[in-house]
């Protein structure tokens, strides 16, 4: 199907909200997305016709739910290209998947000088389950600082990969700056000095590229909520190879294979890593998500959503007295910015007045607002259904408040 | 002078005549400006209140059993919402501040309205405020 704007918005019903009286202009996506209608019913259907517990069930509705949940995997597993659909592990969400890997591997491959490389553009969740991973291992804990534009030091992340290297954690997409990451380069100079990788891909996998074998990626984890998706669902993509041999990382339910008072073996693949009863909708909410996106050509969507960016960027840029933070040239769905003389949350509450959702603050990314000096930013964020318009109102709300605030 | 009660009343009745949200930010937001500065000495690391969003400079005095505030913020919105705090706790008795409900913050309907009572730190606020108050009402501060 051709990408029609005004056909997308109405698949969402939520974009219909008038906040204050005035039309809702969305611009929050990157902390979540609005879902479409296509999702809200694959939910519904699912709690109306076939809910069951799944993997166990002996009657007709649980195998419903099992073949429904695991056509979700294979969907997910296709949406990534992934080579198995074991190597699709369903979590709550990308926060989970960080944490699984970070204890998992950790157990596994980590001992006492061993190093650990994350950026300083990461997302507490991807920076944070690594920190506390080291401190419990007795690794060392790198970190990649970011240039004045908003782009990793490749350099620096050369000097600092050696032998003793064991994981490279970044994001492919910055929730803070909007850097697309070069993660083919990133991944390849990681695995040659002998490093896995896990890209955190929260922020990239609705937007740009998300083929894990092109990226030749050892872990890729992101969550359902960001992808039109219900929330409480993520996934972490896993190369076969490691995922059999790291250990479990929750013990219980479905994860085992004997258990017995003297030892317990665990189950095959995925489901060693999913212990109790799983999240058995979530799946297909989310299956309905990347179904819903699949119906476009991906490159039409791309397009779509940087036409809008690159507006919004130099809409922006008009605005006097106002810093954008993140000018890679390579860059997606995120705006952030400061005016000066006006505190973020100011701006921000004052634009939810005028039915403008931005979000505003240190975006969980505390490490970048101490390397740019700041307390925080107002971010306007992009999804599919965005539109020039809603760029506009944003802008003619941001004048608006600077009329207000006398600056 | 006025109860804690009749300040929050007068409140409530200020921001009643003020239908549209804009109208009542930008009310806030000049309470807050109009608010007298916190003098230097008072912006010290212990004076912080520490909001998600924003920070806040709260000065605590305890005279004769009364509490006496004063603030500050670096968020005009925030600022406002200081301003109504020191308008309804500041020179009450320790006691009366430990003992009144505040309800100015639900009957103007600004509780509502600003996307979470921890963001601005204003929750922070009023527990240090009534920490205080509880010292000031026992003699110890």
């Amino acid at each position: 199907m051709t990408f029609n704007i005004d056909k997308v918005r109405s698949d969402f019903p939520i974009l219909q909200t008038k906040v204050n009286g005035k039309p809702l202009a969305y611009l929050d996506n990157a902390a979540t997305t609005q879902k479409p209608q296509a999702v809200i019913d694959a939910i519904t259907d699912y709690y109306t016709n076939y809910n069951a517990n799944i993997h166990r069930g002996t009657h007709h509705l649980s195998n419903l739910a099992t073949e429904a949940h695991e056509k979700a995997r294979k969907t997910i597993q296709t949406y990534l290209n992934a080579a198995h659909d074991h190597e699709v592990i369903f979590t709550r969400g990308t926060t989970e998947s960080i944490n699984l890997v970070a204890f998992s591997f950790g157990q596994a491959f980590i001992k006492p000088c061993d190093e650990v490389i994350v950026t300083a553009m990461e997302h507490h969740s991807n920076f944070v389950p690594w920190q506390m991973m080291c401190e419990r291992l007795g690794a060392k804990f790198r970190v990649v600082p970011f240039d004045e534009k908003g782009d990793l030091r490749l350099d620096i992340l050369a000097k600092l990969l050696n032998e003793k290297t064991r994981i490279v954690a970044f994001n492919h997409v910055s929730n803070s700056l909007g850097t697309i990451n070069p993660a083919k380069e990133i991944i390849r100079m990681a695995h040659d000095a002998g490093a896995a990788v896990l890209v955190d891909a929260a922020q990239s996998v609705q937007h740009i590229e998300h083929d894990v074998q092109a990226l030749d990626a050892d872990f890729y984890a992101f969550s359902g909520h960001k992808i039109y998706g219900p929330t409480g669902i993520g996934v972490l993509y896993g190369k076969e190879e490691w995922l059999d041999t790291m250990p479990p990382y929750q013990g219980g339910g479905e994860m085992i294979d004997i258990v017995t008072e003297e030892y317990t073996t665990y189950n095959k693949l995925p489901f060693k890593f999913e212990a109790g009863t799983p999240n058995v909708v979530g799946p297909i909410g989310l299956e309905a998500a990347i179904d819903y996106l699949n119906q476009f050509e991906f490159a039409e969507i791309r397009a779509h959503e940087d036409d809008v960016l690159e507006y919004g960027r130099e809409r922006l840029s008009e605005v006097p007295g106002l810093t954008i933070y993140g000018n890679s040239e390579h860059r997606a769905s995120i705006m952030a910015f400061n005016i000066g003389g006006i505190h973020h949350y100011d701006l921000g509450t004052l634009l939810d007045t005028q039915g403008i959702a931005v979000r505003t603050g240190h975006h969980c990314t505390q490490p970048i607002m101490t390397a740019l000096g700041i307390e925080g930013t107002v971010r306007a964020s992009l999804g599919i259904y965005n539109t020039k318009a809603e760029i506009d109102a944003l802008i003619e709300g941001i004048y608006k408040v600077r009329k207000m605030l006398g600056r | 002078m006025a109860s804690i009660d009749e300040i929050q009343a007068d409140i409530i009745e200020d921001f009643s005549f003020l239908p549209e949200w804009d109208e009542r930010y930008a009310y806030l937001i000049e309470l807050g400006q109009k608010m007298p500065p916190l003098p230097e000495e008072f912006r010290t690391e212990e004076n912080i209140v520490r909001g998600c969003q924003s920070t806040v400079w709260l000065h605590r005095e305890c005279q004769d059993g009364k509490v006496l505030l004063q603030a500050d913020s670096d968020s005009l919105i925030v600022k406002g919402l200081a301003a109504l705090l020191m308008q309804v706790y500041s020179g009450q008795p320790a006691a009366d501040i430990l003992t009144t409900d505040l309800t100015f913050f639900e009957g103007t309907g600004l509780s509502k309205h600003l996307s979470s009572q921890r963001s601005t730190g204003l929750m922070a606020m009023i527990e240090q405020i009534k920490a205080f108050a509880v010292r000031c009402a026992a003699g110890e501060a």
